[in-house]
C-alpha cells in the first residue's frame, strides 16, 4: 500500500466550496467591512455549494480517502441531495436573517461566517464514510450553532438557550464518541461499511454485551441531535431562546444533520436486530410525547419546536420497521431508508416555510412571541397568512398541504411494506393529535384580532439597500408591519417548492432512493 | 382523449377552477355568480356521463367493476398512486346528487350569505368540497380515493368554523378531529391492501384479488371503522349532531346530503368490494350496530327539543337503515342502501334548507317556541310537512324504498339474528314516524307562538328555486325508483356475484 493516498478532488469539490465560502466570508468581513458584501459572499457561496453538489452528484458515486475497499468519503446521490438541501437551507436562513441583522441585534460578519461553517459540516456529513468523519462533521455542523443561538444581544433567554444547547449537545457527542470507541474495540474497524460487514459476518460478536452497549450509545447520542424523546428536553428552550432564523436553522438543517447521521450508521454500520427495537421505541415515544406536549403550548416557537420533536418521530418511524423480521428484508430496508429521507425532505421544506412565515409576521428583532401575538395575522397579511396556514396544514399532513400528506403516506406505506402495521397505526393516530394544535395555530391566524392588540399599520419605508447598513449600527428603522422582501422571497420560494413537490412527490421519492 | 374521459376530468376541473376564479374575483356578488355558474356547468357535465358503454358484452369472466367511462393516468408510481377515474351505476347517481346539491347551495348563497365571512369565500369553499366529494365517488384507485376523501375535511371545517352558529369553533374542531381519525384509519387500511396486493386499482382489487383471509379481516376492520366514522355509525356518530347543528344552512345541506354518503359509498365500493371475506365475517356486527343506530337515533329524536339537532339525529337513524342494507350483503340490501343514500340526501337536504329558513325567520330553533307555523306561514309549513312525511318513509315518496327494502333484505337473509334485526329495524321505522309526527304537531299546529306570529306568509323566489328540485326529486324517486335502481342493478349484481 502506498503511503501517499491519491485524493479525488472532484469528489471533495462541494466540501471545498462550502469551506471556501466560510473563509471568503471571513475575509470579506475583514477587508470590505460592509454588511451587504459579507452577506452577498455567503449567499453566493451557498448557491455555488448547491450547484457544485448537484453537478458532482450527477456523475455517479465517487470515493476517496480509501484504505483498501473502505473509504472515508463516499459521495453518491444521497450525499449530493443532503449537501444541496443544506446549502439551500443555509441560503434561506441567511435571507430570513435580513431583518435581524438590519436591526443590529447580531454582528453580520460573525453570523454569516458561523452559518457557512455549519454548512461545511452538513456537506461533509452526507459523504462521511467512517464514524470519526461522521462525528467530526456533525460537530462542525453543531458547534457554530452554540454561538448563533446566543447571538441575540441583550437577551437573557438567548444566553440561557445557548448554554442548555451546549451542555446537552456536548454530552451527546461524548456518548457517541464513547460508542464509537467501544465499537472499535469490538470490531477493530471504524469505516461504516467495514463495521456492517464485520458485524453481519461474525454474528457471535452480537452476543457480546459490549457490542449492544456500543450500538446503543451511538444511536442514543445521535438521537440527542434529532431531539428524539427522551433526549428532547433541550429543543423547545433552545428554539424559543434563539433568534428566529437560527431556530429555523436548528429545526431544519440541524435536525436533518442528525437524521442523516443516524441513517448512515443504521443503514451501513449497525446490526438492524439491535437498532430496530430501539428506533421503534424512540419513534413511538418521540411522536406521541411531542404531539401531546405541543397541545399545551402557548408560545408560537415552542409549539413549532414541540411539533418538530413529533415530526422527528415520523422521520424515525420507517426505521422502526427494522424491529421486525419482515422489515429486515432487502426491499423493506431500502424502502424504509428512502421513506425516512423523503419524509425529512418534505418536512424541512414545510418547516422552513412555517418559520419564514413567523419571521414575516413578527417585528424585525423579536422572538416568536405568544400565539396571541400572531392572532389575526392572516387578516393583516393575507398572503403570508395563507402560506403559513398551508405550511401548518402540510405539517399536519392534510390537503391542501399535499406535500405533507404524501410525506405521511410514504411513511405509512413503507411501514406496511415492512409488516409493521402497529407502528403505522401509531403514526396515523398521532396525525390526529397533530391536527389539533396545527389547526389551533392556523385558526388563531384567521381569528379576529383582539381590539386592544391591533398594531398600527405603518408601512416600512426602508429601501431594500438598508440590508447593507453597517450591522453594528443600532438602526433607527421603524419596525414596519410589512415583511422584509427577502423574507417574503424565502416564504414564496418554500411555498412554491412545497406546492410543486405536493403535486409531483415522485421527484422527492426518486431523489431519496 | 374520448368525450367520456374529457367529461370525467371536466367534472373535477370545472369546480376546481371555479373555486380559484371565485377566490380571485373581488366583487362579492360577481364572484358568487361565477361560482354558481361553475356549479351549474359541473351539473351539466355530470348528466351525459350516464351515456356510454354500459358494458354487458365481451368474453370471459367479467370484472366486478365495469366503468362506463374511465381515465387512467400514472401520477406517483412510487406510492402506487394512479389518476384513475371512472363512473358506473353505483357512483353516477351520487355524482349527480352532489353536483345538484352544490348548485342549489351556491344558488342559495346568491340570495343569502350567512353571518361570519364573505360570501365568495363560502362559495369557493363549497366548490372545493364538491371537488373532494366528486373525486371520492369517481376514484377507481384506492390511494386516489383516500386523497379525495381527505380533501373534503378542511374546507368543511372552515365552513363550519367560519359561518356557523354560536358554538361553531368546538363543533368544527370536533368534526375535523373525528373525521381525520376516520381517514387515517382509511390510510392504513388502504396500504394494508396495497402492500398485500401490489396494486391500488379498484377494478382489479374488487372481489378480493387473492388477498389472504387475515389481510382481508384486518383491511375490512380498518376500512369499516374509517367509513363508520364518516357515515356515521353508532357509536362513532357523536360529531354529527354538533356539526350539523352549528353549520350554516348550506353547510348542513352538503354535510347531510352528500358528505355522509362518502362513508356508505366507501363501505360498498371499497370495504365490501376489496375485502369480501372480511365483510362476511363482520356482517353480523355491522348489522347489530346499524340497528342500534336506528333505535338510538329514533329515541334521541323523540326527546329532542331543537329543530336542527332533531334533523341531525334523524340522519343517524336513516344512515342506520342504509348500513343495515349493506350489512345484509345481498343484492336487495345493497340496492336498498343505494336508493336510501339518494333519498336521504334529497330529503334531508330539503329538511335542512327548511330548518334554516325557519331559524332565519324566527331566530330560534327551540321546538317549544315554534308552534302554529301553518297559521302564519302556510307554504313553509306545508313544505316542512312534505319533507317530514317523505323522511319518515311514506310509500310513494323517496324515503320509503330504502327503509322498506333494508328490512326486507334482512328478513330474506333469514336466521334468528337477521330476523330479529329486521323486526327491530321495523320498530325503529315506526319510531321514526312517531318523532316526525311529533315534530309536525309541535311546529306546524297549535296557536302561533310569539316568534312565529310575526312571520310573513311568502317565500322568496330564491328559496323556491333551491327547494323545488328537491321536492320534485323526492316525488320522482318515490314514484319511479328505477331512476336510481335501473342504473345500479347491473353493478350491484356483479358486486354481489364476487361476494359469494
Amino acid at each position: 500500500m502506498s503511503l501517499v493516498q491519491s485524493v479525488n478532488n472532484v469528489a471533495l469539490l462541494p466540501a471545498y466550496l462550502a469551506a471556501g465560502t466560510a473563509v471568503l466570508v471571513l475575509l470579506a468581513d475583514l477587508l470590505v467591512a460592509r454588511a451587504g458584501a459579507t452577506v452577498a459572499v455567503a449567499a453566493a457561496g451557498a448557491v455555488a455549494t448547491a450547484v457544485g453538489a448537484a453537478v458532482v452528484g450527477a456523475g455517479g458515486e465517487r470515493r476517496t480517502f480509501c484504505v483498501g475497499a473502505d473509504c472515508s468519503w463516499v459521495y453518491g446521490g444521497r450525499a449530493a441531495l443532503v449537501a444541496a438541501v443544506f446549502a439551500l437551507l443555509t441560503l434561506g436562513v441567511l435571507a430570513l436573517s435580513g431583518p435581524l441583522l438590519r436591526a443590529g441585534r447580531a454582528p453580520v460578519g460573525e453570523y454569516a461566517f458561523l452559518l457557512a461553517c455549519s454548512l461545511t459540516g452538513g456537506v461533509v456529513l452526507g459523504a462521511a464514510g467512517d464514524l470519526i468523519t461522521l462525528i467530526v462533521a456533525l460537530e462542525t455542523l453543531t458547534l457554530p450553532l452554540y454561538v448563533l443561538v446566543g447571538l441575540r444581544r441583550g437577551s437573557l433567554a438567548s444566553a440561557e438557550a445557548a448554554v442548555t444547547f451546549f451542555v446537552v449537545s456536548v454530552v451527546a457527542t461524548t456518548l457517541t464518541l464513547l460508542g464509537a470507541a467501544l465499537l472499535y474495540t469490538v470490531t477493530g474497524g471504524l469505516h461504516l461499511d467495514r463495521l456492517g460487514t464485520t458485524l453481519t459476518g461474525r454474528p457471535e460478536l452480537l452476543d457480546l454485551p459490549l457490542t449492544t452497549v456500543a450500538v446503543a450509545l451511538v444511536v442514543l447520542g445521535l438521537a440527542f441531535k434529532v431531539a428524539a424523546v427522551p433526549f428532547h428536553a433541550w429543543a423547545p428552550a433552545t428554539y424559543d431562546g434563539a433568534p428566529l432564523p437560527v431556530a429555523a436553522y436548528l429545526s431544519t438543517a440541524s435536525k436533518l444533520g442528525g437524521v442523516v447521521a443516524l441513517l448512515a450508521v443504521v443503514q451501513r454500520a449497525l446490526p438492524a436486530t439491535v437498532t430496530g427495537p430501539v428506533l421503534a421505541l424512540l419513534a413511538v415515544l418521540t411522536m406521541t410525547v411531542g404531539n401531546l406536549v405541543a397541545l399545551r403550548q402557548r408560545r408560537a416557537v415552542r409549539l413549532l419546536a414541540w411539533s418538530s420533536v413529533a415530526q422527528a418521530g415520523y422521520i424515525l418511524a420507517p426505521l422502526g420497521a427494522l424491529a421486525l423480521a419482515g422489515g429486515r428484508t432487502a426491499d423493506a430496508r431500502a424502502g424504509a431508508y428512502a421513506a425516512a429521507v423523503a419524509y425529512a425532505v418534505f418536512f424541512v421544506v414545510l418547516e422552513l416555510a412555517a418559520f419564514a412565515a413567523v419571521v414575516a409576521l413578527r417585528p424585525a428583532d423579536a422572538d416568536g412571541g405568544t400565539l396571541d401575538d400572531l392572532r389575526g395575522g392572516a387578516r393583516r397579511h393575507p398572503w403570508v397568512g395563507a402560506a403559513f396556514a398551508l405550511a401548518l396544514i402540510g405539517l399536519a399532513g392534510l390537503p391542501p398541504g399535499l406535500a405533507g400528506l404524501f410525506a405521511k403516506v410514504t411513511v405509512v406505506r413503507s411501514l406496511l411494506d415492512g409488516g409493521a402495521g402497529w407502528l403505522a397505526l401509531v403514526v396515523a393516530l398521532n396525525a390526529v393529535l397533530g391536527l389539533a394544535y396545527y389547526l389551533r395555530l392556523a385558526a388563531t391566524l384567521y381569528a379576529a384580532p383582539a381590539p386592544d392588540a391591533a398594531p398600527a399599520r405603518e408601512r416600512s419605508g426602508t429601501p431594500v439597500a438598508a440590508a447593507g447598513a453597517p450591522g453594528g449600527a443600532v438602526s433607527a428603522v421603524v419596525v414596519g408591519s410589512r415583511p422584509a422582501w427577502l423574507v417574503s422571497v424565502v416564504l414564496a420560494a418554500a411555498t412554491a417548492v412545497a406546492v410543486v413537490i405536493g403535486f409531483a412527490p415522485q421527484l422527492v421519492l426518486d431523489l431519496a432512493r | 382523449m374520448r368525450f367520456g374521459q374529457f367529461l370525467l376530468v371536466a367534472v373535477l376541473a370545472v369546480p376546481a377552477l371555479g373555486a380559484v376564479a371565485v377566490a380571485a374575483i373581488r366583487p362579492d356578488r360577481v364572484a358568487r355568480v361565477v361560482g354558481t355558474v361553475a356549479a351549474a356547468l359541473t351539473l351539466l357535465g355530470t348528466l351525459p356521463l350516464a351515456g356510454g358503454d354500459h358494458g354487458w358484452f365481451g368474453y370471459g369472466p367479467r370484472p366486478a367493476v365495469q366503468p362506463w367511462h374511465q381515465l387512467d393516468l400514472p401520477w406517483v408510481p412510487g406510492l402506487d398512486l394512479r389518476f384513475h377515474l371512472g363512473v358506473d351505476g353505483i357512483s353516477w347517481p351520487l355524482v349527480v346528487l352532489t353536483a345538484l346539491l352544490t348548485l342549489l347551495c351556491c344558488g342559495y348563497t346568491l340570495w343569502r350569505v350567512p353571518d361570519g365571512g364573505s360570501g365568495r369565500a363560502l362559495v369557493a369553499l363549497l366548490l372545493v368540497v364538491e371537488v373532494g366529494i366528486l373525486g371520492t365517488f369517481l376514484a377507481l384507485d384506492l390511494v386516489l380515493f383516500f386523497l379525495f376523501f381527505e380533501v373534503v375535511l378542511l374546507p368543511m371545517y372552515v365552513i363550519i368554523a367560519g359561518w356557523g352558529g354560536d358554538d361553531r369553533r368546538r363543533a368544527a374542531r370536533k368534526f375535523a378531529l373525528y373525521t381525520l381519525f376516520g381517514s387515517v384509519l382509511l390510510l392504513v387500511g388502504v396500504y394494508v391492501v396495497v402492500a398485500a396486493a401490489g396494486t391500488a386499482d379498484l377494478v382489479t382489487l374488487t372481489g378480493g384479488a387473492g388477498l389472504s383471509r387475515g389481510t382481508q379481516l384486518a383491511a375490512f376492520t380498518l376500512l369499516a371503522l374509517a367509513f363508520a366514522v364518516k357515515s356515521p355509525l353508532w357509536p362513532l356518530h357523536s360529531w354529527l349532531p354538533d356539526a350539523h347543528t352549528q353549520a350554516p344552512t348550506v353547510g348542513s345541506v352538503i354535510l347531510a346530503g352528500v358528505l355522509l354518503k362518502m362513508g356508505t359509498y366507501g363501505l360498498i365500493r371499497v370495504a365490501v368490494g376489496v375485502a369480501p371475506e372480511g365483510a362476511r365475517w363482520a356482517a353480523p356486527v355491522l348489522g347489530v350496530l346499524a340497528v342500534t343506530a336506528i333505535l338510538i337515533g329514533s329515541l334521541v329524536c323523540l326527546a329532542q327539543d331543537e329543530l336542527k339537532r332533531l334533523i341531525a339525529y334523524s340522519s343517524v337513524g336513516h344512515m342506520g337503515f342504509v348500513l343495515l342494507g349493506v350489512a345484509t350483503l345481498t343484492a336487495t340490501g345493497i340496492q336498498a342502501a343505494l336508493i336510501g343514500n339518494i333519498a336521504h340526501g334529497v330529503i334531508t337536504g330539503l329538511l335542512f334548507f327548511l330548518a334554516g329558513a325557519v331559524k332565519d325567520r324566527t331566530h330560534t330553533g327551540t321546538l317549544a317556541e315554534l308552534s302554529g307555523l301553518r297559521e302564519t306561514a302556510p307554504r313553509l309549513a306545508g313544505l316542512l310537512g312534505f319533507a317530514a312525511v317523505a323522511s319518515l318513509g311514506l310509500p310513494g315518496l323517496a324515503g320509503f324504498w330504502g327503509e322498506a327494502f333494508a328490512v326486507v333484505a334482512a328478513v330474506r337473509r333469514g336466521g334468528g339474528l337477521w330476523t330479529t334485526l329486521a323486526v327491530l329495524a321495523a320498530i325503529g321505522g315506526a319510531l321514526t314516524a312517531a318523532y316526525f309526527l311529533r315534530l309536525l304537531r309541535q311546529v306546524t299546529h297549535g296557536r302561533p307562538s310569539s316568534a312565529v306570529g310575526r312571520l310573513a306568509p311568502g317565500l322568496a323566489g330564491a328559496e323556491l328555486t333551491a327547494w323545488a328540485p328537491l321536492v320534485l326529486l323526492a316525488l320522482a324517486v318515490g314514484l319511479a325508483p328505477a331512476l336510481v335502481l335501473g342504473y345500479a342493478s347491473g353493478p350491484v349484481d356483479a358486486l354481489v356475484g364476487v361476494l359469494r
